[in-house]
Parts: C-alpha cells; sequence; structure tokens
C-alpha cells in the first residue's frame, strides 16, 4: 500500500553544521570492449570485456556509496574482506586444434577461486558463507561447494592482482563440472553492467543467440591493481567477460558470411554514456589457407597491430564514441565477408533435434584418383522413455543407409539418344552429355544393438519376495503352531480309487 | 510499568496539600486489544517537593532556559517520565495551555488552589503521561500481526517488524543519462542528517547506510500527461504498479540478514519532465513523494526547467539534498511508526530537536516493539508445540530444546521488567526471546523424518506382512471355533 504523506506535519530542523562542500567522491570509470575473431574453421569467436575500475580504499565501516562498481559485488568485498575473486559459468569445451588459443578459458561448468585478506580468522567460514551468498547473487547452485570439492592449491593459482605476499592459507579453489549455464544465470550478471543491456555494447546481449553456439563462458574477475604508474594507491578492477563461439553450421546454416545482426539478432546503436571507451576489435588478420580472403564491411579507420598470443595480429577498430561512426549509418552492422575462389568442396549438415528431426549430412567432394577416401561421422543415439520401446527391443536399431551420388566419367563417349526410342534399360537417368554417367549407390544399413532395460523387475520382486514369505514362513509357522493327532482312516474317495488304479497297473499290491 | 516523578512548586497546589507530599499513587488502565486480550497498564505516580534548584529553573522567564536548567542534574531512565507542576499564574506558559511536553521526558503541568487538587492534577498528569508513552494506537500498530483483520486495524498502516538491525539504501535512479548528468553529494548528506537520527535511534537496533546510483531504471507505469499545466502526472492508483520493476536492480540484502530499507530518488527522463505525483482529488503531492509501509520511500525530483536553455545535453544537475533529506526522513518516521501522539487538549507539544526524535518517541517505540518481539515469540512456541502435537514424527534435538527453555525464560524475564518499568533491559529479554523462539522453530534438523507419507509405509509393509498375516489369521479362527465347540459340548453332555 502506498500513501501520498502530507508534510504539513512536522519538518525537522536541518541546520547542518558547516556550509555546502562537494564531497569528493571516489570516481570509477567503465571500459567495454568487443573483439570479434574469425577462425580457422569457419566459425567466429566474439569476446565482450567490460571493466569497471573503482578508485577507492574500500571502507569498511557501515557507509559505502556506489556509483557503477554494483552495490552486490562492493558489499562482498567489504564483508569477507576479499582481495581477489574469480568466478566463471562455462558451457561447452574451446577447441585448440580448430579454433587456435583462446584469450580466457574456462572449465566447463562453474568455477570459483578466491584470495582472502590476510585479516580474516576463519577462511574456510567465510568461503561457506560466500559461496552461498554467490549463488544467490548469479541464481547458480553453487551452494554445493564444501570441502568435498573445495582445494588449496600451492603453485598454480597466485594472485592476478596487486599482492604483498602469498601465503596459501588464504586462497580456495572449487569446480562444479555439473552446472549447467543458462539464461538465468546471464539475466543477473547482465544486471551488474552499469548500462545494463540498454545502451552500449551490452544491447547485443540476448540470451536466446548467446546460448544458441558452440562454446558460451561467463565470468567475473574482481582484483586490486595499481592506480598510476608509480602505483601509490590502489584501486579496485571489475572485470565481467563473456566468450562465444558461434557455429558455421548450427547459427550460420552452412555459410560463412557473418554480420552483428546473424550473430546477435542487434545491431549497436549508440554508445553507453557512461562510458569512457567503448570500442569493437575485429581481427583482420589474412588467412592465407586455401586462399581465402577476408573483407570487413563498413571499411575500418583505424587499426591496431600487435603480437597477441605469440603471433603477429591486425585488428580493425570501431570506436562506438567516435560520433562519426555512429552519425552516418543509424545503427553499426559490422559484416564479415569471405571471397574465396570457386568452390570445389560444399558441405551441408543439419543437426539433429530430440524427437524432431534427425542428422543430415551431404557433402559434395571431388575424389583424388588412385586414392582412398574415408568418410566417419559420430553420432549418439538418445536415450528412450520406457513407452518408446518397440515391443521387441532387443533386436537393436536400424541407421538408415547412406547414399553415394556421382557422376563417373565414362570411358568412351557416349552419342545422345533418342528419349523414345531406346530401350527402357538406357534411359533411367539424364544425361546433359556423354562423357560421364550418373550413378547412385547405397550402402547397408547399419543395425546397433543397444542395452535394454528389463521391463519385468518390479513385477518379480514382488512375485519373488511374496512366494519366499508365504513358502517359508507359512511352512515354519504351521511346524509350530500345528498339533498333530491320530486319525481313523477313511475308506473310499477319488484319491484312493485312482491311486488304486495306478498301483494295478504297476503290479503292486492295493490300498 | 511507567514509573512518573511528580514535582510540586510551591505555589502550584494549597498548601495542607502540600503538607501531604511525599507519597505514591499508582494508577491503573486496562487497554483491551480483542476478545479475552488485554494489556494492563500502570503509571506509578511519585509525588515530591521540587528541590531549590528546580524551583530556580521553574521561575525562569521562558521556556528554553527552565529546560536548559533542568537539562543537567539528572539524565532520567528509559521509560521514566518528570512532570512538574507550576503554579495556576506561572507565566512559564502561554495563558490559555495547560500543559507542555518537553523533547526529553519532561513535562509541565498547571497546578490549581483547590480543595482537590490533588485528584484534578492527577487526572491532567495521566492525561500528559498517556500521551507520552503507550495508547491503543501503538499497541495495534505494534501487533498489527497478531491481532485479526478487523476495522481498526486496516485503517492503521503497519509499522517495520522489530528486528535486529536495519539496512537502509539511498539510491538515485537516473533513467536518461544522456540528458540528465546528476550528481548528489549523499555522503554529506547523510553524516549531517541520517546520521544523529539514527544514532538517537541506536537502541531499537544496529543500522547500516547504503547509496547507489543507479542507470537505466525506469518506473514501470507510463505517466499521463495533463494539459492543463502541461507536466505529466502520475495517478495514485498507479503508485503500487511503480515499485516491482524497480526492485529487481536494487540489489537489495546480498550480503546482510537485516530487512533492507529503500529510499528511491527517481529524476524523471525528458521525454517526461517535469513529473507530478497526484493524490485523490487531483492535486499535485506537496512533497512530490510517497512510501510504501515496509519497504521504503520514493521521491520524484524534478529538474528546474531553467536549466535546460543552454541546450547542450546532458545538463548536470545538483540534487539539493536538503529538500530530499527532509522528506526521506520524515518518511523513515513514519516508517517505524514514530506518529505524532494524540496530545490532549490545550497541551502545548515542544518543537522537534535537532535530531528529529524526541526521547520519549524512542520510549514509546522500545515499548511497542518489546510488546511486539513478546508476542512474536509466544507465538512461535505455540505453533512449534501445536506441529509437535499434530506430527509425532519429528525429532527435537538437545540444542533445539535448549533453544526453546532460554527462549521461555527470555520471556518470562522481560515481562516482569515491563511490569517494574525497566523499559531497557526488557527491550534487550524480548529481542532475545524472539532470536531464541526462531532460532528453534526454524532449525533444519526438525524436518528429517518428515517426508514419510502413510500410504507409502503401507506400499513397503503389505507384501511382506500380508502372506505371514494370512496363515495366523486362519489358526485363529480355528481355535475360536474350537473353543466354541468345546463350550457347547460340555452344555451337551450335560
Amino acid at each position: 500500500m502506498a500513501a501520498a504523506i502530507p508534510l504539513s506535519l512536522l519538518v525537522l530542523l536541518l541546520l547542518g553544521p558547516g556550509g555546502w562542500c562537494l564531497a569528493e567522491h571516489p570516481r570509477d570509470s567503465l571500459r567495454e570492449e568487443l573483439v570479434i575473431t574469425p577462425l580457422p574453421s569457419g566459425d567466429v569467436a566474439a569476446t565482450f570485456q567490460f571493466r569497471t575500475r573503482w578508485d577507492s580504499e574500500l571502507q569498511r565501516e557501515g557507509v559505502s556509496h556506489y556509483r557503477l562498481f554494483p552495490k552486490a559485488l562492493g558489499q562482498l568485498i567489504s564483508k569477507y574482506s576479499l582481495r581477489e575473486l574469480h568466478l566463471s559459468f562455462t558451457q561447452g569445451f574451446w577447441r585448440t586444434r580448430y579454433w587456435g588459443p583462446p584469450f580466457l578459458q574456462a572449465p566447463s561448468g562453474a568455477e570459483l577461486w578466491v584470495w582472502f585478506q590476510d585479516t580474516v580468522t576463519d577462511v574456510d567460514k567465510s568461503w561457506k558463507e560466500l559461496s552461498n551468498v554467490l549463488s544467490g547473487i548469479f541464481c547458480a547452485s553453487l551452494n554445493f561447494i564444501d570441502s568435498t570439492n573445495t582445494v588449496t592449491p600451492t603453485a598454480s593459482f597466485k594472485p592476478l592482482g596487486l599482492a604483498n605476499d602469498t601465503d596459501h592459507y588464504f586462497l580456495r579453489y572449487a569446480v562444479l563440472p555439473r552446472e549447467v549455464v543458462c539464461t538465468e544465470n546471464l539475466t543477473p550478471w547482465k544486471k551488474l553492467l552499469p548500462c545494463s543491456s540498454k545502451a552500449g555494447l551490452s544491447v547485443l546481449l540476448k540470451a536466446d543467440r548467446l546460448f544458441h553456439t558452440s562454446y558460451h563462458s561467463q565470468a567475473v574477475h574482481i582484483r586490486p591493481v595499481c592506480r598510476n604508474a608509480r602505483c601509490t594507491s590502489i584501486s579496485w578492477e571489475l572485470r565481467q567477460t563473456l566468450s562465444v563461439v558461434f557455429d558455421a553450421f548450427i547459427t550460420g546454416q552452412g555459410k560463412k558470411d557473418w554480420s552483428l545482426f546473424r550473430m546477435f539478432s542487434r545491431t549497436l546503436t549508440e554508445p553507453c554514456p557512461l562510458a569512457s571507451e567503448s570500442r569493437v576489435y575485429v581481427d583482420i588478420t589474412n588467412y592465407n589457407q586455401d586462399n581465402e580472403t577476408l573483407e570487413v564491411h563498413p571499411s575500418p579507420t583505424t587499426t591496431y597491430q600487435d603480437v597477441i598470443l605469440g603471433t603477429r595480429k591486425t585488428y580493425a577498430i570501431y570506436d562506438l564514441l567516435d560520433s562519426a561512426m555512429i552519425n552516418n549509418s543509424r545503427n553499426l552492422n559490422i559484416q564479415l565477408k569471405w571471397k574465396r575462389p570457386p568452390e570445389n568442396g560444399y558441405i551441408h549438415y543439419q543437426p539433429a533435434q530430440d524427437r524432431l528431426q534427425p542428422h543430415l549430412l551431404e557433402m559434395l567432394i571431388q575424389l583424388p584418383a588412385n586414392s582412398v577416401t574415408k568418410v566417419s561421422i559420430q553420432f549418439e543415439r538418445a536415450l528412450l522413455k520406457w513407452t518408446e520401446y518397440t515391443p521387441d527391443p532387443n533386436h537393436g536399431f536400424y541407421v538408415s543407409p547412406s547414399v553415394l551420388s556421382a557422376l563417373v566419367p565414362s570411358m568412351v563417349a557416349a552419342k545422345p539418344v533418342d528419349w523414345e526410342e531406346s530401350p527402357l534399360f538406357n534411359s533411367l537417368f539424364p544425361v546433359s552429355d556423354g562423357s560421364n554417367y550418373f550413378v547412385r549407390l547405397y550402402t547397408e544399413p547399419l543395425l546397433v544393438n543397444l542395452p535394454t532395460p528389463d521391463f519385468s523387475m518390479p513385477y518379480n520382486v514382488i512375485c519373488l519376495t511374496c512366494t519366499v514369505v508365504a513358502v517359508c514362513y507359512g511352512s515354519f509357522y504351521n511346524l509350530l503352531t500345528r498339533t498333530f493327532h491320530i486319525e481313523e482312516p477313511r475308506t473310499g474317495g477319488l484319491a484312493k480309487r485312482l491311486a488304486n488304479l495306478i498301483r494295478r497297473a504297476r503290479g503292486v499290491p492295493l490300498l | 510499568m511507567v514509573p512518573v516523578t511528580v514535582v510540586f512548586t510551591r505555589e502550584s497546589v494549597p498548601l495542607d496539600d502540600q503538607e501531604k507530599l511525599p507519597f505514591t499513587v499508582v494508577h491503573e488502565r486496562e487497554i483491551p486489544l480483542k476478545y479475552k486480550m488485554k494489556i494492563k497498564c500502570r503509571f506509578q505516580k511519585a509525588y515530591r517537593r521540587a528541590l531549590d534548584h528546580e524551583e530556580e529553573a521553574l521561575s525562569s522567564g521562558s521556556m528554553q532556559e527552565a529546560e536548559a536548567m533542568l537539562d543537567e542534574p539528572q539524565e532520567q531512565a528509559e521509560g521514566s517520565l518528570t512532570m512538574y507542576v507550576i503554579s495556576e499564574h506561572s507565566s512559564l506558559l502561554p495563558q490559555d495551555m495547560m500543559s507542555y511536553i518537553g523533547p526529553k521526558r519532561t513535562a509541565v503541568v498547571r497546578g490549581i488552589m483547590h480543595r482537590e487538587a490533588f485528584n484534578i492534577i492527577g487526572r491532567r498528569i495521566v492525561q500528559v503521561a498517556q500521551a507520552m508513552s503507550l495508547t491503543e494506537d501503538v499497541l495495534a500498530a505494534a501487533l498489527a500481526d497478531h491481532l485479526p483483520e478487523d476495522k481498526w486495524s486496516a485503517e492503521k498502516r503497519r509499522p517495520l517488524k522489530s528486528s535486529l538491525g536495519y539496512e537502509i539504501t539511498f539510491s538515485l535512479l537516473n533513467p536518461d543519462p544522456k540528458s540528465h548528468d546528476v550528481h548528489w553529494d549523499i555522503e554529506g548528506a547523510v553524516r549531517r542528517y541520517v546520521q544523529p537520527f539514527l544514532n538517537a535511534l541506536s537502541a531499537a537496533g544496529n543500522f547500516s547506510v547504503d547509496s547507489q546510483i543507479l542507470y537505466y531504471a525506469v518506473l514501470g507505469v507510463n505517466p499521463r500527461f495533463d494539459s492543463a499545466s502541461s507536466s505529466y502526472y502520475l495517478d495514485m492508483h498507479n503508485l503500487p504498479h511503480v515499485i516491482n520493476p524497480v526492485e529487481s536492480r536494487l540489489g537489495s540484502s546480498a550480503a546482510s540478514l537485516y530487512p533492507v530499507l529503500n529510499f528511491l530518488l527517481y529524476v524523471p527522463e525528458l521525454a517526461h519532465s517535469p513529473l507530478y505525483i497526484q493524490d485523490k482529488d487531483g492535486a499535485p503531492v506537496a512533497t512530490n513523494a510517497f512510501h510504501s509501509p515496509r519497504w521504503g520511500g520514493i521521491m520524484v525530483y524534478n529538474v528546474d526547467s531553467k536549466t535546460y536553455n543552454a541546450s547542450v545535453l546532458p545538463v548536470r544537475v545538483e540534487v539539493d539534498m536538503v529538500r530530499v533529506m527532509e522528506v526521506f526522513l520524515a518518511q523513515l518516521r513514519l516508517l517505524f511508526g514514530i506518529a505524532q501522539p494524540q496530545v490532549p487538549p490545550k497541551c502545548l507539544l515542544s518543537g522537534p530537536k535537532s535530531e528529529g526524535l524526541m526521547t520519549w518517541e524512542l520510549d514509546r517505540l522500545l515499548w511497542a516493539r518489546s510488546v511486539e518481539n513478546l508476542a512474536t515469540a509466544t507465538t512461535t512456541l505455540t505453533s512449534l508445540a501445536q506441529l509437535l502435537g499434530k506430527i509425532s514424527n519429528i525429532v527435537i534435538k538437545d540444542d533445539v530444546a535448549s533453544e526453546v527453555y532460554r527462549a521461555v525464560a527470555a520471556v518470562q524475564k522481560s515481562a516482569e521488567e515491563l511490569a517494574s518499568g525497566h523499559l531497557a533491559s526488557a527491550f534487550v529479554a524480548s529481542q532475545e526471546a524472539v532470536t531464541s523462539s526462531e532460532l528453534a522453530f526454524f532449525d533444519p534438523s526438525l524436518l528429517h523424518l518428515l517426508y514419510f507419507p502413510d500410504d507409502q509405509k503401507f506400499a513397503i509393509y503389505i507384501p511382506l506382512f500380508l502372506p505371514m498375516a494370512v496363515p495366523i489369521l486362519l489358526s485363529l479362527v480355528k481355535i475360536f471355533l474350537e473353543t466354541r465347540k468345546s463350550w457347547k459340548k460340555p452344555q451337551k453332555t450335560d
């Protein structure tokens, strides 16, 4: 219930001592950047980084004032006396063989490692409380972190920020590989950004496109850094990073042309007014294998060259704060086009969707002479529900045969024939010219034997138990409680006559 | 029990009455709350003669001087009051006022030269004392959660639930950072205005203050355009829908266990400037603010249209913190339930102190909180006992049992202290009672064996015991038949 208050009642006399003084509050700054890297296999990697730097020694008193630095994380740092915090959520695995070295890699699942300050007395208690609070902030199941999956590494996780001494007693590391990343982890991560998906680079963060990728990793890194070159005072740095890899086949439908709209279903419209720097970098180092060249549209005005991760690379820079960039077009849609000579290979791949559609793989290949070509594909069969099994599940499951269609060059040039006059076996497949003929071959279907569940077990258990109990216990009880007394044999009866019949047949004396 | 010390000056009552001093009178009052539930309020008045310095102070010219001179000697205990009875014709009070209530726990009442002086003065004293301590509305508001809904409690606005501490967050919402570059000196304002108020309230709990600036945070409601005043307005019916969309961005209580009070200052975007809040008559509210009980308050700060003349966006806006803090502190008082007391007729109320809180208002708050804590603790313990009666599966461990004992002991101690008038220790004991009772009730070990429904027990044990039971039952039937036969046989043969 809300109500407006008539303030004609007591109004407090607010006479503060002293005059007006504009308090010097700690300054904070925001830089945001997006790096787009075309990968050798035709995919595209996009890495977002949002860096907030807060020039303040974090006070531990009751009052703290936040501007760009999010209040939730600032309260965490002061309450649990953190020195560094690194938290990442990842889905998928970075394939270094196909994609090259990453900027920042993270393990699949959730990873959390924290350096505490030396003033903390009970590190394990603080670690437990911290993981519970973080699981609330990021809507993730980090509360499963306990002593069974926490370690204290001694050599590998040195502090990434400023550190006076490194006593490993204050370091804790935990990984939860089972943790699944989804939209409800992305939403609180986006809320920590100052411009919060309304302006600047964060408008591109749409959950339905970001999770339609083969690799998705989002992370939060907090560490103290030097404020200036002489390092006279400390600032706190918060980096939020997000890396995604868009697959050429799943997202791009086989084509290798990328644009911001294709990848994120959004374009960049305006810069974030709170950011001091807001840039997009595109990797335009040419890939010279396969004679392909990369063309970027709109053409960049500035480039940046440096040795990154061991190789020399060139980046095109698009600065959102540069008013010329945004004013020319209403929105900025960076497009990457691969220019290649006429294709000699074509691959179409449609991945399967459970209970909807199967895998489809089509390849157009040119076979070199006198060679053997092997094509192999790995697939998995999803686990069926118990009503989806056929009545004969032990027969196995069939995989449809593969089709090979080829234009085989013929030794002897054939003449074009008249359709209606030639015999039927000659006119099966249309041929345009006489130098090759069309053939279509099929492989054998594949029968795969998969383990089947035993559907009769519950019934078996009940029957067995009841039988054993009834028979064993029943007879034991009868032995204990029955009294036996002698009875005169009775004459007659059907059973006796049947028995006598059998005895006569055997030649044994009758009853 | 409220201990009241009544001090008589020389000419306030007739001489023979003055001979009778000093003595003590007890006045009891029962406040009915609901069927079979009443609270007894006792005023113990100790009458005495004035000491010399008090006579001197009370014959000075103005009330401020008198108060300054009376202040020094003693610091009164919490919960007690001191009343000074002055002569009928004294010029300390304005002529038509009969009594005066001061900012600390003092009051001044006019005496009378009459035969029944003590009775009349006694009634006046009780009236003033009631205004400064417990009354029905304070109790009803404090116990709002425990009383059934009827027209009495529905009208009262609910104050905050009693808790060990509170976290207060001031947020500046700027939905349009392209047009407005807003700056506010929140640190200085907190230091100058909020911190003294919270220091005065520190007996009621721990307080911590935070602030933040949120950008691109919009209200969930579109304001409507009023062409008469060419401004935008928010109707009173829209106000409850404003809070929810904003709440998700406030980031409340990430790291603390105490309830959070949010105070938002909203600078409307350029397209919706200026923005006013209209009450139910359609007139814009003077302070342009509203508050929601148990949550916090929102104030809309309109940027002066003169600052747009430069027409370079974004314009720099410096927030006037005095205006803003006035509103927020008044809302804070209302949220805590420190409302205007019902003063008796012809009574002058002194102006507020510079911290914004009078000492006896704090006492009222502590009384209300103690009663509320006792009610909560007893309700929790009763629910636990009823639960144990209904579900016999629950296992009570030893530490849970010791918490229950502690809670009961604390409730008894708090009730005793309230009856004897020691407010501070009663409040502390009542807080301890609430904490212990909640620890006992919400202990996670109570739930271990809880989910074991009866039909599952049948499904597990019947396949085992039914085959066993059939031969037993059959032989029981046989035994019974044979015994009946053997009873009948002797009768037959005889």
